[in-house]
């Protein structure tokens, strides 16, 4: 057989036209999500350039003086907000998934019941988690429009969030280093808490902090909670009046005079970097921790 | 049927030296099993076996897939409980006392019964924290030094790890990590090892290494093993379990205790038909 006979009996026709309208679909779908992300960062790039200085962070908002005014007070709020956030929703998360995957009688008829209620809550609008913290932690408990209400609030919100994505940690890490663990004598707690849970904090990490990125941009629950007040001074206490990014660019936004729309601009910017550097973080943590089970 | 088999020839090359010194009977046992069924809920895993288990030699189980050899070998420290729906008819006594009677505490049980699994199952922690976890778990204060080098070394392994002990033990080879998992074993100071295929995800010159170490381990430890290679079980046990998987009158499968014996006879005359189909390897 010649080397040309071999050449034209290996010779296709070549992909089908189908698979590459196919592939092209894809592409297509995935284009228009990078596309809107970049015509948005910008657009706001773009219109915030001008205020995208040291004022921002440096001064506090003013109503007659748009030109100096900054964004302080909303940055440490949403500093303090979300720090308190964590304090509360990361060990209550943490505690509830290690009860679910470790100790719970699995596939039990509660187990269930509990299971399809913590996926509705992660799916509940964070308005009515607002409504829920007004009535409750502001009125009930009488904590009013403070940083620790709008904490608990919060925690609540993302509590759901980080509760699967603990679980999800814990499932990965292989049976046998728990069967190790517990045919050595230890007890279900010892495994628990010194093999299990070590073993998962890259995942649990990486979880909380997507979830904690969901929770500092936030606006719709705290207007409810009555953060919506303008605010010139930084919190000083978790008792202490609040205002957050998010709040302070709505307020901005309503605003009609330009130099308002540029602050929000500049803010939004601010923002958005706050949540890229978490996810970064996020993602990060979960690459150098990769295991190899 | 009567011509020379070579497989089984080569076996009677492979049985240990140590079979010669092995009396009979049992006489002293660690372990007595008496009409032991275990269950995975409504399914009968493996049905009444009877067995003695004699102190400071290695009994061997082995037999086809699915005989419940492994099932057997998880009750003796009471992993199955950790199943659910799984449980055990009978009595597992040691030393007389019923290990799932009423007053027994099963973390204790695997105080005593060590376990080394298939898979090498390293803690994703340094070599010496390995090591020093079982006995910390345990209770143990102080410095664990002397403790962790006293195992790495009867685990055959200080020699290759003595510099690198708080490296992760990921870094080891699999046949290191099996002597790891041996050693932290040890550390619990057991007095039975149950072994469920240790070797079976190792190369021959580690296997070699593993088989090497039981032997000698077997002067202070009573170790049961499950083995799929019919060699190794005649070249490190003293006594061998064939277990196999029938059906029942109700047509279901369940594993069955065929015939148990001192190592050298079950291989080298076999009184059951299905033993000797199995160790010539005309089935299984």
């Amino acid at each position: 057989m010649s080397h040309l006979q071999l050449t034209n009996q290996l010779a296709g026709k070549g992909t089908p036209l189908r698979d590459r309208i196919f592939m092209w679909l894809l592409f297509l779908s995935l284009a228009i999500g990078v596309f809107t992300l970049a015509v948005l960062l910008t657009y706001v790039t773009i219109k915030g350039w001008p205020r995208l200085d040291i004022r921002l962070f440096t001064n506090m908002p003013s109503v007659r003086d748009p030109e100096n005014a900054g964004a302080q007070s909303a940055i440490t709020g949403s500093i303090w907000v979300i720090s308190f956030t964590a304090l509360v929703a990361l060990p209550t998360g943490v505690m509830a998934a290690l009860y679910l995957e470790e100790f719970a009688r699995p596939n039990s008829r509660s187990q269930r019941f509990i299971e399809v209620n913590i996926q509705n809550l992660a799916a509940v609008p964070s308005i009515v988690y607002g409504i829920l913290g007004l009535a409750v932690f502001a009125r009930a408990l009488a904590l009013g429009q403070s940083v620790i209400t709008a904490a608990l609030t919060l925690a609540l919100l993302v509590l759901p969030v980080i509760i699967i994505s603990t679980r999800e940690a814990l499932r990965a890490v292989p049976r046998n280093i728990r069967d190790g663990s517990l045919a050595l004598g230890a007890t279900e707690w010892q495994t628990a808490y010194r093999q299990t849970l070590p073993a998962a904090i890259p995942g649990i990490a990486t979880g909380t902090i997507l979830a904690l990125s969901r929770a500092i941009g936030e606006a719709a629950p705290l207007l409810l909670l009555g953060a919506v007040s303008f605010i010139t001074f930084n919190p000083d206490g978790v008792l202490s009046d609040y205002t957050t990014l998010p709040i302070q660019i709505f307020n901005w936004t309503k605003d009609s005079r330009e130099e308002f729309q540029v602050l929000a601009a500049a803010t939004i910017v601010v923002l958005l970097l706050i949540l890229l550097a978490m996810n970064f973080v996020a993602i990060w943590i979960r690459n150098k921790t990769q295991k190899r089970w | 049927m009567n011509q020379p088999n070579e497989i089984t020839m080569h076996l009677d090359h492979a049985l240990s030296a140590r079979g010669a010194s092995i009396p009979p009977e049992t006489s002293d046992p660690v372990f007595t099993l008496d009409n032991v069924s275990v269950y995975y809920s409504d399914y009968e895993a493996i049905r009444n076996v009877t067995l003695p288990i004699g102190r400071n030699e290695i009994t061997a189980f082995i037999g086809p897939s699915g005989c419940g050899k492994s099932t057997l070998l998880r009750s003796f420290n009471r992993m199955n409980d950790l199943i659910p729906g799984a449980h055990l008819k009978g009595t597992v006594a040691y030393h007389g006392t019923d290990i799932y009677g009423p007053n027994v505490d099963p973390i204790e049980v695997r105080r005593k019964v060590g376990m080394v699994f298939q898979k090498p199952n390293v803690f994703p922690k340094s070599i010496y924290e390995n090591v020093a976890y079982g006995p910390k778990v345990n209770g143990t204060k102080g410095n664990l030094d002397d403790l962790v080098e006293e195992c790495l070394t009867r685990a055959a392994l200080w020699n290759e790890v003595k510099d690198d002990l708080k490296k992760s033990a990921y870094a080891l080879s699999g046949g290191q990590q099996q002597r790891l998992v041996i050693a932290r074993c040890i550390a619990v100071k057991p007095e039975v090892i149950l072994m469920d295929e240790p070797c079976a995800s190792l190369d021959p010159l580690a296997t070699a290494k593993i088989e090497d170490l039981m032997v000698e381990l077997a002067s202070e430890y009573t170790i049961i093993i499950v083995t799929h290679n019919m060699q190794q079980a005649a070249r490190v046990s003293d006594r061998t379990a064939f277990f196999t998987a029938e059906l029942d009158e109700n047509e279901i499968r369940h594993g069955r205790l065929v015939e148990f014996g001192r190592t050298r006879e079950l291989f080298s005359s076999p009184t059951d038909p299905r033993t000797e189909d199995y160790i010539s390897g005309r089935f299984g």
